[in-house]
C-alpha cells in the first residue's frame, strides 16, 4: 500500500473485479490505474499469500516481455509482489465487451482482427494470455486494441497453453456473444493467421478441437469413438 | 396437472410426482452402491432393473394417484452413463404408450438447476452445478443455459471419489453428509499443491496426481486431504467469483451432490457475503439424483409444449447443457 500513499493522491476505484481492485490515479507524473491483488478469505492465508505473489510477479515479469516483442499490453511503472500491487499505464477506451453492441458490422471485425494480431504476436513470443475475455481488451480511441489483465499470463509450454486461449475465446463468444459469435471469430481469425501463418494457426485449431473434445459432454466425442 | 419423472443417469433410480402448484407428491428412490471401487454401469443398471417396479409403485402409492391420472410421464435422457440411461427410459417409454401419455424429454443438467430454482427461489442466478461427472458455471441467456467454465478435465466430485478411493478412506464416499475427503481433512495443514485456473475454467486431474504422490512419498494424510480439498474448492470459488464478475450477476445457485459439502458452501458464504450477492443452495436432499426435479422440469417443458415419440426417445450419454432450450 506504501506507492498508493506515496502518490499522495485519491485514488478512483474504476472497478472491483473478481480477483483484484483496479484504481486510477497519478504515479510519477503519469496517469496510471493501480492493479491491487485482493486477499480471498475463502482461501487458507498460505495458499492466498503464494497465489497473489506468484500471480503479481509473474504478470509484471510478462507485461515487460510483451512491450520488448511490441505487443500491445500496458507499460510497468511499479511493482510490489508482496503487496500484489502493480502499477501500469492507462490505456484509454473502451473494452470490447461493452463496446461490442455499439459497434458497426466493420469496425467489430476489425476490432476482431487487431485482437487476432496481438493475441497471435503473443503466441509468437510463446506467451499464452490465459484469461481471454472481451473484458480484457481495451479498444482505444484511436482504434488500436490492446490486450490487458495478463492476470492468468504465462510463458506457454507447449502449443496446448496457446490452444486454451483460443478455447477460452470461443467460450466467451459462446456466452457473452453468442448472436455474432462466428463472425467474430472468424474475423479474430484473419489477424491471427496473418501473423502465426497458416500451419501453426492449422496446429493450434486441431489442439483447440482436442480440449473440447476432452470437456464434459462433447456429441462429437461420440463420432470418434466409433471410428476409432 | 401432475407429472411423474424418472431419474436413472447414474447412481439412483427415482421417480418422483409433482403438481404444477408446486407440491411434490412423491419422491420415491433406489441408491445403487457400489461394494468396492465406483459405479459399474452394468451392475447399476441390472440393480435399477431389479428395483425400478418397486421404486415406481411406491411412488404412486405414496402420492395416492393411480398412473392413469397423471397428465406426462418425464425422462431424463440423458447426460449420464448409457446402461443406466436405458433403464430409466424403457421404463418411460413403456409407461407412456401402454397409458397413452405424453413423454417428456428432460435434461440431467437443466432439472438440477430447475429443481435448485424451485425450492430455492433463485430468480436470476449463477449457476454452479458441481457433482460426480460435472463442474459447470451457466447462467441463463438468451433461452439457454449458457456454460461460462467448467471443468477441463475430471469433475470435481469425481476428484474426491477418487482421491478418497485411492487414499484408502472410501468406499463409503459420503456417510452422514459428509464425504470421506471432507472428513479426513480434519486437522490438516496446507502443504503447497498445484492450483490450476484456466480463464474461466478449473481443472482438477493434475492436482488429483500431485496429491497422490506428496502422500506416497511421505506427508501425513489430514495434510493431503486437507490441501487438496482447499486448492479444489478455493479454484472453484474462484472462477464462480470471475463468472459473477463477468455477468454482474447478484445470485448464485448451488446445485447437483456436491453442493451438499458444508465446507465447501462455507467457501461460497465467505465470498458471497464480501461480494454481497445472495447465496442460494439446494437443500442436500434434492440437490443429488432424484425424480423430483426430473418431474419438475417436465413439467415445465410439458407446458411449453415439449413432448418426443416414444419411437424416437433415445438415450444422449453426453447431451450438453448449453444445447438445452430453455422456454421460461
Amino acid at each position: 500500500m506504501i506507492a498508493l500513499t506515496c502518490t499522495g493522491r485519491v485514488l478512483r476505484v474504476i472497478y472491483l473485479g473478481a480477483e483484484a481492485l483496479v484504481a486510477e490515479g497519478e504515479f510519477l507524473g503519469y496517469e496510471a490505474v493501480f492493479k491491487l491483488r485482493l486477499r480471498k478469505p475463502y482461501r487458507v492465508p498460505e495458499l492466498d499469500r503464494e497465489i497473489i505473489r506468484r500471480r503479481t510477479l509473474t504478470e509484471a515479469r510478462l507485461l515487460l516481455a510483451l512491450r520488448e516483442l511490441g505487443v500491445r499490453v500496458p507499460a510497468v511503472l511499479y511493482v510490489d509482489p508482496v503487496e500484489g500491487l502493480i502499477v501500469m499505464e492507462k490505456v484509454r477506451g473502451r473494452t470490447i465487451l461493452s463496446a461490442a453492441s455499439s459497434l458497426s458490422r466493420d469496425e467489430l471485425c476489425s476490432a476482431m482482427s487487431k485482437v487476432g494480431v496481438e493475441l497471435a504476436k503473443m503466441h509468437k513470443g510463446g506467451v499464452a494470455h490465459g484469461d481471454v475475455t472481451t473484458a480484457n481488451m481495451v479498444l482505444t480511441d484511436s482504434s488500436d486494441v490492446y490486450l490487458v489483465d495478463l492476470g492468468l499470463a504465462k510463458h506457454a509450454e507447449d502449443l496446448e497453453d496457446l490452444a486454451v486461449d483460443v478455447h477460452l475465446l470461443i467460450r466467451v463468444l459462446e456466452s457473452s456473444h453468442y448472436a455474432v459469435k462466428d463472425e467474430m471469430f472468424k474475423c479474430f481469425l484473419g489477424g491471427y493467421r496473418e501473423v502465426l501463418g497458416e500451419d501453426l494457426t492449422r496446429a493450434i485449431l486441431e489442439k483447440v478441437r482436442e480440449i473440447r473434445l476432452r470437456g464434459r459432454y462433447v456429441e462429437e466425442r461420440r463420432l470418434r469413438s466409433r471410428t476409432t | 396437472m401432475l407429472v411423474l419423472g424418472i431419474e436413472s443417469t447414474a447412481h439412483t433410480f427415482g421417480v418422483g410426482i409433482v403438481s404444477d402448484e408446486p407440491r411434490i407428491l412423491a419422491d420415491a428412490r433406489y441408491n445403487y452402491v457400489p461394494k468396492v471401487g465406483g459405479i459399474h454401469p452394468r451392475e447399476a443398471a441390472e440393480s435399477f432393473i431389479s428395483n425400478a417396479p418397486r421404486v415406481l409403485s411406491e411412488a404412486l402409492r405414496s402420492a395416492g394417484i393411480s398412473i392413469e391420472s397423471v397428465d406426462a410421464v418425464a425422462v431424463a435422457l440423458g447426460p449420464g452413463l448409457g446402461p443406466c440411461l436405458r433403464i430409466g427410459a424403457t421404463v418411460a417409454r413403456v409407461l407412456a404408450v401402454y397409458y397413452s401419455k405424453p413423454l417428456v424429454p428432460v435434461n440431467h443438467a437443466v432439472a438440477h438447476i430447475e429443481i435448485g430454482k424451485m425450492l430455492t427461489g433463485a430468480r436470476d442466478p449463477l449457476v454452479v452445478y458441481i457433482s460426480g461427472g460435472n463442474t459447470v458455471i451457466a447462467a441463463l441467456y438468451g433461452g439457454r443455459y449458457r456454460v461460462f467454465g467448467e471443468t477441463l478435465d475430471i469433475a470435481l466430485g469425481n476428484f474426491m471419489d477418487t482421491l478418497a478411493r485411492e487414499l484408502g478412506i472410501a468406499p463409503p464416499y459420503v456417510v452422514e453428509g459428509v464425504h470421506a475427503l471432507d472428513r479426513c481433512a480434519e486437522g490438516g495443514r496446507y502443504i503447497e499443491m498445484p492450483y490450476v485456473v484456466k480463464g474461466q475454467d478449473t481443472s482438477y486431474s493434475g492436482l488429483l496426481t500431485a496429491a497422490l504422490r506428496v502422500y506416497r512419498s511421505g506427508a501425513r494424510l489430514e495434510d493431503v486431504c486437507f490441501s487438496a480439498r482447499e486448492v479444489a474448492y478455493s479454484s472453484l470459488v474462484e472462477v464462480a467469483e470471475r463468472g459473477l464478475s463477468q455477468l454482474g450477476k447478484r445470485e448464485i445457485l448451488l446445485v447437483g451432490g456436491v453442493a451438499a459439502s458444508r465446507y465447501l458452501v462455507e467457501k461460497f458464504e465467505v465470498m458471497a457475503r464480501y461480494r454481497e450477492v445472495e447465496l442460494y443452495v439446494t437443500p442436500p436432499k434434492y440437490a443429488v439424483d432424484n425424480g423430483v426435479m426430473i418431474a419438475w422440469t417436465g413439467l415445465l417443458l410439458y407446458k411449453h409444449g415439449v413432448t418426443v415419440e416414444p419411437e424416437r426417445a433415445y438415450v444422449r450419454q453426453r447431451w450438453r447443457l448449453d444445447s438445452v432450450d430453455v422456454y421460461w
